[in-house]
């Protein structure tokens, strides 16, 4: 996945949760991500996230996610 | 099935709860109040003689054939207008009547061609039929007198003529014209013995006429004949069957001598379009006969090379050793497949399958991922089923109606003069839209409130809707609290009131006065059962999920959800849009919606495919075209469309294509995306195919074989095929056994069978236990999700932003007499009405670059260039510019962006910042760059 274009889209799906207060919209962007995402794409999410650029929630939502891949 | 002739009862059904008992011929009849004495006739199997009447328009009284005498009254009253009564008494057949009638027919004999054996309607020819019928021997007055016999024949309609020689001006054409189609295109003009029928004040073609072919089929003569049964003959069986074009899903009787097609006629009992039609579904049918069609399988090892004809044995052979080779290379995961809305729920569903089961993930993804998949998420989201609510049926109950981002007179024809209709008899009628379509104003028909609003701005305009509804305290409080979710309305109606969300704080945003919107969001809360019909105006945007849950969200507060003339109704693009989504095309779904973590559906799957099925999404369409450009996903199998030229951002989609190690192929024509593929399967057209498309509202139709497959196989068999070579046996006997297996996976299709649905004509899912014929009306007494959910809906404005370089903003279309990409219908005679795309662009930003109406000019975004002709208008505002995208040569998506939804990644079309520049030149560069070879080898026999 181009990392702009998976970059892109993760803050859009944040920004689309935001009004939301903080913990419900992460673990939103969190799950949205889970269930239409590939987990190839959720990888390299994880992996980029040290690159910045990423929203808040996403980055938030990337530490559902590791805890979630994890258990 | 011998010729079809479906019975004319003379005047429509007047269904009503009360009912008449009357005597005809000595025969009880008992009717709806209402109802005509010639229908009533007709009933009990009592055709009255007739000329101008038939049961598809309004009774019109002027041929005088139709006379009946009734007990008590004096004269001979016309059986078509004359409503029944209690205990009326009927004759139809006195020597009275038989005298008046043939009376009537030697006149209108006296002044008729007498050519009846070499006429092309002879045979299927009403005025013959009735001359038979009143028993005319003689015309006494003979036929030296002044008569119209050399009036000339207007053959500019590039499929049918008009012989004015035979014609009796019965108006059942300019009838037509009016109440089933809604164009007001013909006119009689002149009086008396003057009289003709007159299209406009030039011929056919340069009129008004939109070539439905509604004048066509109700001509009782051969003065309006297709030129197909004048050249071919009158046709001597009929099979029914579902148009493949628009998500209507039209019923069509297939007409043809032998297996040779000779006019498609709309059937009347078809459900969705009760008998009419459009000029594709009537007419743009000869592309399945085109020379250009490809019916041999042909591979090459890269795209540099010639195609190779092959055997289908070679071809399956090639292409599944190549699969398998690029998986044990690369990983499982390294293929995938795409899915068509163009071919049937059958064909999709063993591709999802092969993909899913023989293949070994999830990568497969479908067309309706760039038009519909918003409406499938939101739906889901808010109701519990990605589907539209309503029948087309329903429409005529509603008494408000809301077109958003729709323009259903170009992309959804028959559906639209049916709302026509429904609006010229009184429906009120807002139109949201930034361009000034056919029905903000056209003849008969006015829109209340045109809400013009900036592309890109669709949540806001939605927000300042609901925001109206409920800080004005019009909300259906009964229907909420019985049907909705407590809280979730609660947080929304709070979310909602905030101030920002105005009318008076969104009209900078939107460019709609609020006193405008005020009102528009006042008639659709209060003025009745109130609709919303929209389209790709509202999906194809970064925010088109929220817009169909703001969509749903203002239905339920309104209480506009669960009955007749109500609901929320997505127009499905294309025919197969809504089965292909049924039947597991997404990435992330198996049939029915399901997602695939789902342990236990996908345990279903699993125990009856007898394969282990991945719990993960796979890739979607943008995520296959990355995965390719990136080297980690190598071969793309693709069903039925042209991903080249309709996916956006061609440069990208070809970047892709070229990347592959493999690409195949399966479709009528070397498309576009053919020109990168390394084999091709040639496919069947609608006119081969033997399966079920599933229309916009849920209306599940036979697709039956009017002919052999010309490629030799159907396409499901060469999936199966396929699969097999690939280590998978996928067999099935026939396409209705694929269904039996559709009904026993997937519970809203669980009373479907092909046996039904040729004893019943259609169902609309959920057709089940509960509901064995199906539903027409969704969500009645509860929603599929129980409760409905309202969903907070912030306005997230599009990153896509004009600017000094690029700054208006470019948004896409479709027209009437072309289809997509055009595939189909730039291979018939319709071309002749769409030759090229256009660039509508306002008068004022037209100026201000020197564009010239025709002229040439640059279209610029910061994807890419393509160059069309310029069509200045101020249909669209001032800042926006418009194009369909049906030609290759323009190559549109050159222009639009990797821009998506932000939870369906639909692409956002509707919205490109672009810049137009006057060119002094016609166009120097193809809109799409042939970079890949679409030659065969010429060593090789010639394509049939």
């Amino acid at each position: 996945m181009v990392r702009a274009d998976l970059k892109r889209m993760a803050n859009q799906i944040a920004a689309n949760f935001r009004h939301h207060p903080q913990a419900q919209a992460a673990a939103e962007v969190a799950d949205h991500i889970r269930l239409f995402w590939p987990p190839l794409m959720r990888r390299e999410l994880l992996d980029d996230l040290d690159g910045g650029g990423f929203d808040p929630l996403v980055v938030a939502a990337a530490d559902l996610l590791r805890e979630a891949a994890s258990s | 099935m011998t010729l079809l002739k479906e019975h004319d009862l003379g005047t429509p059904a007047r269904p009503g709860p009360s009912t008449i008992e009357l005597e005809i011929d000595g025969l009880a009849v008992t009717v709806p109040e209402g109802t005509s004495v010639m229908h009533a006739a007709g009933l009990v199997g009592i055709d009255v003689p007739k000329l101008c009447a038939t049961d598809t328009l309004a009774a019109f009284g002027s041929c005088r054939l139709c006379l009946v005498e009734i007990d008590g009254r004096s004269g001979t009253p016309a059986s078509c207008t004359t409503p029944v009564q209690a205990g009326m008494k009927v004759s139809t057949q006195t020597s009275r009547l038989e005298k008046l009638r043939r009376g009537v027919m030697e006149l209108y004999i006296s002044d008729h061609p007498l050519d009846c054996l070499t006429c092309a309607a002879n045979g299927d020819c009403e005025l013959q039929d009735m001359a038979g019928a009143v028993g005319l021997r003689e015309v006494r007055y003979g036929y030296a007198g002044d008569n119209h016999l050399d009036l000339d024949k207007d053959e500019s309609n590039p499929y049918f003529t008009f012989d004015g020689s035979k014609c009796i001006v019965c108006s059942r054409c300019v009838r037509a014209c009016e109440e089933t189609q809604g164009t007001f295109a013909l006119t009689i003009a002149g009086r008396g013995f003057g009289s003709k029928v007159a299209p406009g004040a030039g011929n056919f073609l340069g009129s008004e006429c939109v070539s439905c072919g509604a004048c066509v089929q109700v001509c009782p003569t051969a003065t309006l004949e297709e030129k197909t049964v004048i050249s071919l003959g009158v046709p001597s069986r009929s099979v029914i069957t579902t148009c493949a074009y628009c998500g209507v899903g039209c019923s069509f009787k297939a007409e043809l001598r032998g297996d040779e097609v000779v006019r498609m006629v709309p059937y009347k009992n078809g459900g969705a379009n009760e008998g009419h039609s459009c000029v594709k579904g009537r007419f743009a049918w000869g592309y399945a006969t085109h020379k250009e069609r490809v019916l041999t399988p042909m591979v090459r090892d890269t795209v540099a090379d010639p195609w190779r004809v092959v055997s289908w044995e070679e071809a399956i052979g090639f292409t599944a050793d190549r699969l398998r080779s690029i998986q044990a290379r690369h990983g499982v995961g390294a293929i995938g497949g795409i899915t068509s809305s163009r071919c049937t729920n059958e064909e999709v569903f063993v591709v999802q399958k092969m993909v899913r089961a023989a293949f070994g993930n999830n990568n497969v993804d479908t067309c309706a991922r760039v038009c519909h998949s918003p409406t499938g998420f939101g739906l889901k989201q808010t109701f519990g089923t990605s589907a539209g609510t309503q029948d087309f049926k329903s429409v005529d109950s509603c008494e408000v109606i809301v077109v958003i981002g729709a323009n259903p007179t170009e992309a959804h024809p028959v559906f639209a003069s049916r709302m026509k209709r429904r609006i010229r008899d009184g429906a009120k009628l807002i139109v949201i839209d930034p361009r000034r379509t056919d029905l903000v104003r056209s003849p008969h028909l006015e829109a209340n409130y045109h809400l013009q609003l900036k592309p890109g701005t669709n949540v806001a305009i939605v927000n300042a809707l609901a925001h109206v509804v409920v800080t004005e305290d019009l909300v259906d409080h009964e229907f909420v609290a019985e049907r909705c979710e407590p809280d979730d309305f609660a947080t929304w109606a709070a979310f909602i009131s905030a101030p920002e969300y105005s009318p008076e704080a969104t009209a900078e945003i939107t460019g709609v006065p609020a006193s405008e919107l005020r009102a528009a969001a006042r008639l659709y809360a209060s003025g009745g059962n109130a609709a919303i019909y929209y389209g790709l105006g509202v999906t194809e945007h970064s925010q088109g999920s929220t817009m169909v849950m703001g969509l749903a969200n203002l239905a339920m507060a309104t209480g506009n959800i669960g009955r007749q003339g109500v609901g929320v109704n997505p127009l499905r693009g294309q025919n197969n849009v809504q089965g292909s989504c049924d039947m597991g095309s997404f990435p992330h779904e198996f049939p029915g919606y399901r997602h695939v973590s789902d342990d236990t559906v996908r345990h279903l799957f699993e125990e009856l495919w007898g394969r282990p099925l991945d719990s993960e999404p796979g890739l979607r369409i943008p995520n296959m075209f990355d995965g390719a450009i990136e080297g980690t996903f190598k071969a793309l199998y693709v069903q039925g469309e042209d991903i080249a030229q309709s996916d956006p951002n061609t440069h990208h989609v070809q970047a892709a294509l070229a990347s592959l190690e493999l690409c195949i192929v399966q479709d009528l024509f070397l498309n576009e995306t053919a020109k990168f593929a390394h084999v091709f399967l040639p496919g069947t057209s609608f006119l081969e195919k033997d399966g079920t498309f599933t229309n916009a509202e849920r209306r599940i139709n036979r697709v039956r074989p009017v002919m052999a497959p010309r490629n030799g196989k159907q396409e499901w068999q060469v999936v199966c095929d396929l699969a097999t070579a690939m280590g998978y046996p996928m067999h099935y006997g026939g396409s209705s056994e694929i269904m039996d297996e559709i009904a026993r996976m997937t519970p809203s299709f669980a009373g479907v069978s092909f046996a039904k649905l040729d004893e019943v004509g259609s169902v609309q899912w959920p057709c089940n236990e509960a509901a064995p014929l199906g539903t027409p009306i969704m969500h009645i007494g509860k929603f599929v999700r129980g409760k409905g959910r309202f969903v907070e809906t912030p306005f997230v404005p599009t990153e896509e932003r004009t600017n000094r370089r690029y700054p208006l903003i470019l948004t896409t279309g479709r027209i009437l007499s072309q289809y997509n990409v055009g595939a189909q219908t730039r291979r018939t005679e319709n071309l002749g009405w769409h030759p090229e795309d256009l660039l509508e662009i306002h008068p004022c930003d037209a100026e201000e670059r020197g564009v010239a109406e025709g002229g040439w000019v640059a279209l610029a975004s910061r994807s890419g260039e393509t160059e069309l002709r310029a069509h200045i208008t101020d249909r669209v505002p001032q800042g926006v510019v418009y194009t369909t995208f049906h030609h290759p040569e323009t190559g549109v998506n050159v222009v639009t962006t990797e821009h998506s939804d932000w939870a369906t990644n639909c692409p956002e079309y509707k919205v490109t910042a672009v810049q137009v520049r006057a060119r002094l030149h016609a166009r120097t560069s193809p809109g799409l760059p042939d970079i890949a070879s679409d030659r065969v080898d010429s060593d090789v026999p010639a394509l049939r």
